[in-house]
């Protein structure tokens, strides 16, 4: 049995829930947080075996995890295994001068805020609570708090947003110099609330919002960060005084590496096998109450899965990707018509490597279809 | 059966005016069926013939009445199965014209009627659906006796549905349609108007027995070919089929021959006894021609062998099919196929993708051409992509279309024959709202969507027939279109020089709809040998990615790429470009953008 040394603890309480998220949220709750933690941290007993501690990253997502009860978040900090890396998502709105302290005195070393935008239009499209000032507030609490590893989460290709709004998000974001920012593209699922509201905009404005991504890319990069992951850029480290900013523990996702999910629709890849827990709150509590493992959905991965995903994940990384023992996964006349098209680059050496060009990169998902075999 | 007491007739008729009906009232009221049995439209036995409520092969069935044997032999009622009609209507010497009491005399009626009194028959003509309430029977027997040059009083009025007046019919079949002339003492001879294969008792012949007789176990050989075969049995349809001791002159039943290749029986051959054969053969038909060609390819190319063997098995029942391998650059391993025209080709690509259970891929259909190469040589083509660039002249295949439409719309008829290069021949009233408009025109400029447009600018009041007449010149160009400087063959196109801008443009304003955008640019061209008449360009796709990936996502993110990789499968390759498989039926409706 491998070490698994990375570990996901889901928190899925929220204030409310907003138009586009799809992730397992529960709406308000206060009564059940003592108890959710109570069944995450018996949760985490009965798996701590699969760990090697000291842990390389612990990640807190949500959900908001800091809409979490304070005194049952500082518990659950206080309980999880040490690691070199500890980061807590946060809503900007949630993050008070208390709140930060608290962060970094149970250790946390990283904190992901979800600012999305800083245009008040924009946000309420998303029904996003906090406002532009939230954000740099929660910044400064930070900040105040000694944590020195900020990173701010930004959508673009909002309905109605416009190249100048963009741009502006894009500024107000780097004023505040994070050390981290992840950008994607908001991504309308068929059949949600959102789409239906919002996505006749969406397709109108669909061929003005095409240079979207080029656009984040080029700002982002010309301020001196790393594009590191097709949506996740870091202060390059001559900027950071020779500190490698990308975040370790979804490095871990990208390079394959095996981890550990803790809480209710949590995923979890060690040995082949993923599952994710049910997300089914009361099914949960019931479970780890009782002792017992909380339902669970098995996939067993094959060689030829487990290779196809090492590929898809590792090219989304600005690093080239080692294909010895995936040569299988790769369709290689395909990779010969790409490199033709300068959209990948084959390594030099004998060891074959594979790297997405800056074009390819833009492509990447079709790309990536192209090559897998 | 004495030649006296036997009568062997059609009916025709236009779609839906009523012919199956009448068939299964005439099987009811000669008893030849029980009540029980009765299903509707029994003579109809393809599954797609009792769907579409058409009649695709000819069937002959025996009943009595009053002392009489009466051979209905069926006939398709569709014009593009005129041929087989007229090899039904040499089998007979009378039919009944059937006319819907509430539509009046149709194209198709006109058209079946002309083909009966050029076979000598001697025309019943029956007005049906005088039950419903809109009929208008009086006016219709006008008009039909009228068009068969008899007297209204003479038309009889009936209900196929509700029985009214079928006595009468057969009755009138009795009284007025002459008996067989035929010699019983002659040696045999029989004609074969059609046939189909049974797969453990192999080709069964249809046949009109003219003089002598034929009975089982029998040596029998066909004529013009020479086959020989020992006769396994003899017999008639009743509906089903019903082994008899002999068939004597005059009548009309099968043979079952045995012989399980179905090449070595030609419908049309004249069979003969082996011990006293004739002389001289039945006069037989002329060979048919397809006239409509498309390439057939499977949507997954390993299914190639099993696309081969469904037209060889359809062949068997479907004499008139034609095909050839054909190998596309574009599409792969397929099938050139030709067909009487569209409808046959519609049953074709149905009965294939039903009975065979294939993914069909199927081109926009052309016309067979003739063309003079410039060195003088004389080439048929089927394939727009065959077509020599080199060329002296082409001939194209022109038909007589028979139009009929209530006289308000003579005008925007008039004006779709012109802009389908059509020649005004006549045009006469039928009655004081009813016009019937005659035109030559390209069949070219009626495979595609030409009945759709009359139908639309009709609201669907008119009727259509065609005939075709001969092959004429005509000042044709071939198109080919360019995918990113590639050409693909499956998209090449004949017509005429003055549209060959319009359907260029045309063809190119589509497939840049319908090719999905790349990773480059990708030019879309239509050009006429290396003059380039028509240019798009398909803006290459400048992202394409999944915004997050992260532990929680990744099987659905995988999941959704092996989509993406999947419907690329379903993609043509040409050149380096992915062409979905619909892109190639962009030719099919260009008049969307034309008109």
């Amino acid at each position: 049995m491998s070490a698994v040394r990375h570990l996901y603890v889901h928190l899925p309480f929220c204030v409310s829930r907003c138009g586009y998220c799809d992730f397992v949220t529960v709406v308000g709750r206060h009564g059940q947080h003592r108890a959710y933690v109570n069944a995450l941290l018996a949760e985490l007993t009965l798996e701590r075996e699969l760990l090697a501690e000291p842990l390389e990253s612990v990640f807190l997502g949500g959900g908001t995890p800091t809409f979490t009860e304070p005194a049952e978040l500082g518990r659950l900090l206080g309980a999880l295994p040490p690691a070199l890396e500890v980061t807590v998502e946060a809503n900007p709105e949630t993050v008070t001068p208390e709140l930060a302290s608290l962060l970094h005195a149970r250790g946390v070393k990283r904190v992901s805020l979800g600012a999305q935008s800083f245009r008040p239009h924009l946000l309420e499209v998303l029904e996003r609570r906090a406002g532009p000032d939230d954000v740099r507030r929660a910044v400064y609490a930070l900040r105040d708090a000694n944590i020195d590893n900020i990173s701010l989460d930004l959508i673009y290709g909002i309905p109605g947003q416009s190249a100048a709004d963009l741009d502006a998000d894009l500024s107000d974001a780097l004023a505040l110099e994070p050390e981290h920012l992840s950008c994607y593209e908001l991504e309308a699922k068929q059949g949600t609330r959102f789409t239906h509201a919002h996505g006749a905009e969406l397709a109108r404005q669909a061929e003005a919002m095409e240079s979207y991504f080029e656009r984040v890319v080029a700002r982002v990069t010309a301020a001196g960060y790393r594009w590191y992951e097709t949506a996740n850029f870091c202060r390059a480290s001559a900027f950071a005084d020779g500190r490698d900013l990308r975040s370790r523990h979804n490095l871990a996702y990208w390079r394959g590496r095996d981890y550990l999910g803790l809480g209710i629709g949590a995923v979890s890849t060690i040995d082949g096998r993923r599952w994710r827990t049910t997300s089914r709150l009361g099914a949960y509590l019931s479970a780890l109450a009782g002792g017992e493992r909380p339902p669970r959905e098995v996939e067993e991965l094959s060689r030829g899965t487990r290779q196809s995903e090492r590929v898809l994940l590792g090219l989304r990384l600005d690093e080239p990707l080692d294909v010895a023992g995936l040569e299988e996964a790769v369709d290689w006349d395909a990779v010969g018509r790409l490199e033709r098209l300068g959209l990948v680059r084959r390594g030099d050496d004998a060891a074959e490597a594979l790297t997405l060009t800056r074009r390819g990169r833009f492509l990447g998902g079709g790309v990536t279809a192209a090559l897998l075999a | 059966m004495e030649l006296e007491r036997i009568r062997n007739f059609s009916i025709i008729a236009h779609i839906d005016h009523g012919k199956s009906t009448l068939a299964d009232r005439i099987l009811e009221l000669t008893e030849t069926v029980t009540g029980r049995q009765m299903r509707e439209q029994v003579l109809d036995t393809m599954e797609l013939e009792r769907e579409r409520g058409i009649t695709i092969k000819a069937q002959a069935v025996r009943v009595n009445w009053k002392g009489h044997e009466l051979n209905l032999i069926d006939t398709p009622g569709h014009v593009d199965f005129t041929y087989e009609v007229s090899r039904s209507l040499q089998a007979c010497e009378g039919a009944l014209l059937v006319v819907d009491a509430a539509q009046g005399i149709e194209a198709q009626t006109v058209a079946n009627a002309y083909l009966a009194i050029e076979n000598d028959l001697e025309i019943v003509p029956v007005v049906n659906k005088i039950d419903l309430p809109q009929a208008d029977p009086d006016g219709t027997a006008a008009e039909v006796a009228e068009l068969v040059g008899e007297d209204p009083e003479r038309v009889l009025r009936i209900s196929a549905k509700t029985g009214e007046g079928v006595d009468a019919v057969l009755d009138a079949i009795v009284d007025r349609i002459p008996p067989p002339a035929g010699d019983t003492g002659a040696a045999s001879r029989a004609l074969i108007f059609d046939s189909s294969y049974d797969q453990y008792r192999g080709v069964v012949a249809f046949v009109r027995v003219v003089d002598g007789s034929f009975r089982a176990r029998e040596p029998l050989r066909a004529m013009a070919q020479g086959t020989r075969f020992e006769a396994e049995e003899v017999g008639f349809f009743s509906p089903t089929m019903r082994a008899a001791e002999s068939l004597g002159a005059g009548e009309v039943g099968y043979v079952i021959t045995g012989l399980k290749d179905v090449s070595r029986l030609r419908v049309g051959d004249t069979l003969t006894s082996e011990r006293r054969p004739a002389e001289e053969p039945v006069p037989g038909y002329k060979d048919v021609k397809p006239m409509v060609f498309a390439g057939l390819f499977p949507t997954d190319s390993d299914a190639y062998p099993d696309l081969r063997d469904a037209l060889e098995k359809l062949k068997l029942n479907d004499a008139a099919l034609f095909y050839e391998p054909e190998t596309s650059q574009a599409l792969g391993f397929g099938f050139r196929c030709g067909f009487l025209g569209l409808l046959h080709m519609e049953i074709v690509r149905e009965r294939l993708e039903r009975e065979f259970d294939l993914d069909l891929l199927v081109t926009a259909p052309n016309v067979a051409y003739r063309v003079v190469t410039q060195v003088g040589e004389e080439v048929e083509v089927h394939n727009p992509a065959e077509m020599p660039r080199e060329i002296e002249r082409v001939e194209e295949p022109y038909i007589k279309a028979s139009i009929i439409v209530p006289k308000d719309y003579v005008g925007p008829v008039m004006e779709l024959n012109t802009e389908r290069r059509g020649r005004f021949d006549h045009m006469e009233y039928l009655s004081e709202e009813r016009v019937l408009l005659v035109y030559e025109l390209p069949l070219a400029e009626i495979v595609l969507d030409y009945y759709d447009q009359l139908k639309s600018r009709t609201r669907g009041y008119a009727s259509f027939d065609y005939d075709m007449i001969d092959f004429r010149e005509g000042d044709l160009t071939r198109v080919d279109v360019l995918i990113a400087g590639e050409p693909v063959d499956a998209l090449s196109l004949i017509v005429h020089r003055d549209e060959a801008y319009s359907r260029g443009r045309a063809l190119v304003d589509r497939l840049r709809e319908e090719i999905p955008r790349q990773f480059f640019d990708v030019p879309v061209q239509a050009a006429i040998g290396s003059r380039v008449i028509a240019r798009e360009t398909i803006k290459a796709k400048r992202k394409d990615v999944l915004a997050k990936c992260y532990g929680g996502d990744i099987t659905r993110k995988r999941k959704l790429l092996e989509r993406q990789k999947a419907g690329k499968r379903r993609m043509k390759q040409v050149g380096s470009v992915e062409v979905p498989q619909e892109a190639f039926l962009a030719v099919l409706n260009l008049d969307g953008g034309k008109k």
